[in-house]
């Protein structure tokens, strides 16, 4: 018996063989034939040939210089915006009163479950429900503006392009406020209690605990909700192509919706679709590198910061010595 | 007397908290309500007045007028169900194996591999989306299901989701004493480790389901033919011209299309909310 040992490593290598396997062939062979479609003459619904292009960077400058590229990205950026503020300034405000001990809000288990209800459903069945409930001239909003007296007559909200970024913007809050409310109160719940039973004693207020303890608490989690959301923002598709299809006037295209009607509609223009890709790539790419660097292993950073602070200290000693 | 006026200043506030908190909740259901409520109302009645607290009595017309034009709800839940099965299986059993080989073995490649998985983390499927379509018509899988249930068994986020819980609750004597039972490392993996992981796979079971359910962009350029759309790609057709005044039919083919999530989500809703909650703490 004694003696007699295995090495067990080469199942770590076989039992990963799956998910290499699976990725390789539906994630990284899809993203460089994308990459290589960029530079393409392919185009065409039954089209199969495939040529280089003499210009090979010439669906990218053709991308760059449409305006309804530049604008598909400065609408998704704007609709971001319009969706992000409301929805972390609402889920903290929530987040702070649930985990408050003061105010031990009953009920919370009901609130949380049917605030965070939506981001569970279907976004397409969402955008064609909020399409049939903004409907003109008659639809549920309207006719409770009316009834209200808050408008004299009905609105089209399809049709300005305000109204129709507002509203695909308001489903994307509302979409998910609710999980953003879940993670913030975790991650609240993570801060240890003595640090708020410390500053209770010390008398502090409300907001002096949310400003000074709760909030430099979460950094983290809100950098990481953040550029979560940045890059589900990028990605926004199902709502503004089911809601008003990017209309009106390309007031909600977003890159997504771009893409897709590049490839899937009008003159199948894969190439272009491919190289459009490949910049929301590169963007959504940045993105992720800041949160793979924020998120790195916390007790590194520590150990570099507690490096500095010896050096530093040393080098005040040494000052100090020198006076 | 100031304890008496912080009591009564801390009661205004809670009245504040509750009167906001009800405001989000009835936000959250109104636009459902108004949907399930229109889907068995007439569409005279919904001209008349588009908002109704109760049902009405047109659910079987509203069913016949949306089943006698494009929309076919029984073909849409099957293709859905099958996927989303298929996809969730995949998901959660190769997760599973995945990190059970970053867990309990110690390879030269393992932490470079963790580290790839984290940096593959949040590739979205619309990058990839032009080069993926143009293979599967190449080889002939547009109209297939397997390319909507394969590609789940690379799931990044629920492996490491899986390693999280695999670190925190697996001895590795569990396993030693295995081998020294005289069992296979693969059989262990699927007699011992997998019970073990129950929960953590019962929620990431419910996330890969309702994900796949609601995944739009993948099917709607794979899937042309009608005997193979999803619920999803089913909703579409209700924003066809054929379904213009047939604001009842609407709303029962929208209805249709969620209900199975409404009816996963108050039953395990205090699952789902105890999942999103431990899957954000990533520290």
């Amino acid at each position: 018996m004694a003696g007699k040992s295995i090495s067990y490593a080469r199942y770590g290598y076989i039992f990963s063989v799956p998910f290499v396997v699976a990725f390789l062939i539906f994630s990284f062979y899809p993203i460089v034939y994308t990459i290589f479609i960029g530079f393409t003459d392919l185009k065409g619904l039954i089209n199969t040939e495939i040529n280089i292009l003499s210009e090979p960077l010439r669906n990218f400058r053709t991308i760059l210089s449409m305006d309804s590229f530049k604008k598909s990205l400065s609408n998704t950026v704007i609709i971001w915006i319009f969706n992000f503020i409301p929805q972390i300034t609402i889920a903290f405000l929530l987040a702070a009163w649930f985990t408050n001990r003061r105010f031990r809000v009953k009920g919370q288990g009901v609130f949380k479950v049917l605030i965070y209800m939506p981001n569970i459903i279907t976004a397409a069945t969402i955008a064609m429900l909020f399409y049939s409930l903004f409907g003109y001239p008659k639809g549920p909003i309207n006719d409770a503006f009316m009834q209200f007296g808050i408008t004299t007559e009905p609105l089209n909200f399809h049709l300005q392009k305000w109204t129709a970024r507002g509203v695909v913007a308001f489903i994307q809050f509302w979409m998910w406020y609710g999980h953003t409310m879940i993670v913030l109160i975790a991650g609240v719940l993570g801060i240890s209690p003595t640090l708020f039973e410390a500053a209770e004693i010390d008398g502090a207020s409300a907001s002096q605990i949310f400003f000074k303890i709760t909030l430099p608490s979460l950094k983290t989690i809100v950098i990481y909700t953040l550029v979560t959301s940045m890059i589900g923002g990028m990605q926004m598709f199902d709502i503004p192509k089911l809601f008003l299809l990017g209309g009106p006037d390309n007031a909600t295209l977003t890159t997504s919706v771009f893409i897709y009607n590049q490839a899937f509609s009008g003159s199948y223009f894969y190439n272009r679709a491919a190289a459009a890709s490949m910049i929301m790539f590169v963007i959504i790419s940045i993105l992720s590198a800041i949160i793979f660097f924020t998120l790195r292993d916390k007790e590194e950073i520590q150990l570099q910061r507690k490096k500095r602070a010896r050096i530093k200290a040393a080098k005040l000693a040494e000052r100090g010595l020198a006076v | 007397m100031m304890n008496h006026s912080m009591s009564a200043a801390t009661n205004v506030m809670k009245t504040v908290i509750y009167i906001v908190c009800i405001f989000f909740a009835v936000l959250s259901i109104f636009p459902f309500w108004i949907m399930f409520m229109n889907a068995t109302r007439g569409t005279f009645e919904i001209q008349q007045n588009s908002i109704a607290f109760f049902p009405s009595t047109h659910l079987i017309s509203n069913f016949k007028i949306l089943t006698g034009k494009s929309f076919n709800p029984l073909v849409g839940f099957m293709n859905s169900m099958l996927i989303s099965s298929g996809a969730t299986f995949c998901a959660v059993y190769f997760s599973s194996l995945t990190a059970f080989a970053l867990v309990a073995y110690s390879w030269k490649m393992r932490q470079p591999f963790f580290t790839f998985i984290m940096a593959v983390l949040m590739i979205p499927a619309q990058v990839s989306g032009i080069g993926f379509y143009q293979f599967m018509y190449r080889i002939g899988w547009t109209n297939s299901l397997w390319p909507l249930i394969l590609p789940a068994i690379a799931s990044p986020a629920v492996v490491f989701f899986m390693r999280q819980y695999l670190l925190a609750t697996l001895s590795l004597d569990v396993v030693n004493s295995a081998r020294i039972d005289g069992s296979g490392e693969f059989a262990t993996f699927n007699r011992i480790i997998l019970p073990i992981m129950k929960p953590a796979m019962a929620t990431q079971a419910i996330f890969s389901f309702v994900f796949s359910w609601n995944e739009l962009f993948r099917p709607l350029i794979l899937l042309t033919d009608n005997e193979k759309y999803t619920m999803p790609i089913m909703v579409s057709l209700l924003r066809g011209d054929i379904y213009k005044t047939e604001y009842g039919s609407v709303y029962l083919g929208l209805s249709l299309t969620v209900l199975p999530l409404f009816i996963i989500y108050f039953l395990l809703s205090k699952y789902i909310i105890e999942g999103v909650a431990l899957g954000s703490i990533k520290e």
